[in-house]
């Protein structure tokens, strides 16, 4: 009966870690992050037409006409079938984009971080220089050169994101080097592979993971951008920003096709955004940090 | 001060030649032939050979670099195949609007940013600090692209208020070019001020807690000589640190915004050369504008040194 009664107490004093309405926009991002992944992968099985056929009967049918739940959109295409394999391009170039980031920035920056000296100085000048390009006008210089395909394109916003991802693990790195396990493992005689490999990155590991999942929304704000502009994905594949720029032309007649396609990108980057800022707040040891 | 000022332009200069090496290296070494470009695929081999010797396309990469280098320290970008104007004379006839469009834009979001933050510092962590930084935090997630067609929806299309496009040379019309630049330099605005807001608020909570803050409402100053003479210079500083990095952002949206709103500027002649395959243009633009964005990022630099004596002493 004491026992129960003390562990009650201590459930009662524990701090609450941060206010419950965070939690449920944590819970409703991951939620939304789950229902738009699935019906993208399984866009090819789910029950909805196909995203390029022409319906010229029902051009800019409304929201609600039967047959066409989300309307069609100025060549009667239907919107939901728009909308889902949109959301195929957006999630495929903002996932794939950062992970060329994280993995040769992580790398960099770990080795510029744990080792010092010139190689940090190389590493650091590099960076330098690619972050003097504004990243958008880089963009779009380059996939112009090189030609628009969702390979080329996420290989440039993805080379595009290395010198962020090199400055976060450099930092994490350099502060982690000093602390006194790495110092043990090294009076060990642990190699410096393993120091990095085994030490390391498990603690640069979550940063880095929260940096990624906010890189995966800047990724769809951008790759929107170039579709938007008519730069990116060329049609008549679907893509949210694609979607965005033909409903700007119908905004007077059919404002909705612009205003679906805007409101899934919002809540998929705003998603994005909580998960990765949630993740960043319980990794950085400042206070209220959130 | 001039020890700082001279390390950091020895910085400077190689940053910029790596900059060009950069755009170069870009424009040459991808894929497609800038003299098939411009004869089509119907030019017979002789003339495209013809064109690529005449150009100096035969020449080694390095040569190249160094023929473009040296005439681009000379003022001279290229000039278009397609219309023959220069690059130099393509970007300075529409740099004035693109500044136009980005000071009005910066200025806007200060004016938003500014009273938001200082309202939310005091307030810090009632319902209205939550409010606007929650506000602000969504606003990230929310591309200007998206605002701008929001903005078009409402003043252009439903209200009629404004027009949408239709830009008009301040020279001819002060008036109406104003009025061509408020929806643009808004939904600029809007992309920025949430960045700025939240930045100056928690510097502003911080100074705030200092003791010389407590001193000066000891000595009964009133509130609002406290906030904006004593605690916004401190906190300021960090605020024009984000406003210099956010300048290659900010770029990047007066692009978008530019081609939204029909308006002629540096980003709209990017868009342009990228549409029409005009690699010369692109290749001086991008040069230009990335060679700009260093130079403001260096004054940003100085301005933050002027501001903070830590800083040119090497101690911060």
């Amino acid at each position: 009966m004491a026992v129960l009664e003390l562990e009650r107490d201590v459930a009662t004093e524990a701090p609450v870690r941060r206010p419950r309405r965070v939690g449920m926009l944590f819970i409703g991002s991951v939620a939304w992050i789950v229902l738009i992944g699935l019906s993208a992968i399984f866009a090819d099985w789910l029950p909805i037409q196909s995203p390029t056929d022409m319906d010229l009967l029902a051009k800019r049918a409304p929201l609600f006409s039967p047959g066409h739940i989300l309307g069609t959109d100025h060549l009667g295409r239907d919107e939901l079938s728009r909308l889902i394999y949109g959301g195929r391009v957006s999630l495929l170039v903002g996932l794939l984009a950062p992970v060329i980031g994280v993995i040769i920035g992580g790398c960099l920056g770990m080795v510029a971080g744990y080792f010092r000296g010139r190689l940090e100085t190389f590493a650091v000048g590099g960076v330098d220089v690619l972050l003097a390009f504004p990243p958008l006008v880089f963009v779009l210089a380059v996939t112009a050169f090189m030609g628009q395909s969702v390979a080329n394109i996420t290989i440039v916003i993805g080379v595009l994101g290395i010198p962020a991802f090199t400055r976060v693990a450099r930092a994490v790195t350099l502060t982690l080097s000093e602390r006194e396990f790495v110092t043990a493992a090294r009076a060990l005689g642990a190699t410096h592979s393993r120091i990095l490999m085994r030490e390391l990155l498990p603690n640069v590991a979550l940063p880095l993971l929260a940096f990624f999942l906010l890189a995966v929304a800047v990724t769809i704000v951008v790759e929107g951008a170039l579709s938007f502009l008519g730069l990116g994905v060329p049609p008549p594949t679907a893509s949210w920003g694609s979607m965005i720029g033909e409903g700007r032309e119908n905004l007077d007649i059919a404002p909705w096709l612009a205003f679906l396609p805007a409101g899934f990108m919002f809540l998929t980057v705003l998603a994005f955004n909580v998960i990765g800022d949630t993740l960043r707040a319980l990794t950085d040891p400042r206070p209220g940090a959130l | 001060m001039a020890k700082f000022l001279g390390r950091r332009l020895l910085y400077l200069l190689p940053v910029l030649l790596a900059v060009t090496l950069l755009t170069f290296l870009v424009a040459s070494l991808l894929p497609g032939d800038l003299a098939t470009t411009i004869l089509g695929d119907q030019a017979t081999p002789e003339k495209v050979a013809a064109l690529r010797a005449e150009m100096g396309l035969d020449l080694p990469i390095w040569q190249r670099y160094g023929i473009w280098l040296w005439g681009v320290l000379h003022g001279d970008l290229g000039r278009s195949f397609r219309t023959g104007e220069t690059v130099w004379a393509a970007v300075t006839a529409r740099l004035p609007v693109s500044l136009e469009l980005m000071v009005i834009g910066v200025v806007l979001s200060l004016v938003i940013a500014i009273p938001l933050a200082i309202l939310c510092a005091v307030k810090s962590g009632t319902a209205l600090d939550r409010f606007f930084t929650g506000l602000a935090f969504g606003k990230l997630s929310l591309p200007n692209y998206m605002v701008a067609i929001l903005l078009i929806y409402l003043f252009a299309v439903e209200l009629n208020w404004l027009p949408a496009t239709g830009w008009v040379p301040f020279a001819e019309d002060p008036l109406a070019n104003l009025r061509s630049f408020i929806l643009p330099a808004v939904t600029l605005a809007f992309a920025e001020w949430p960045v700025l807001m939240r930045v100056l608020r928690s510097d502003m909570i911080a100074t705030l807690q200092e003791d010389y803050i407590a001193m000066a409402k000891a000595k009964g100053l009133r509130p609002a000589r406290i906030l904006l003479v004593h605690a916004l210079k401190p906190s300021s500083l960090t605020l024009v640190t984000v406003a210099g990095i956010n300048i290659g952002r900010l770029i990047g949206g007066a692009l978008i915004v530019e081609t939204i709103f029909a308006l002629p500027g540096i980003g709209r002649l990017l868009v342009g050369a990228i549409y029409a395959r005009d690699f010369i243009i692109l290749q001086g633009v991008v040069l230009f504008v990335a060679a700009g964005f260093v130079v403001v990022n260096f004054i940003v630099d100085m301005l933050y040194a002027v501001l903070d004596p830590r800083i040119r002493h090497g101690r911060a």
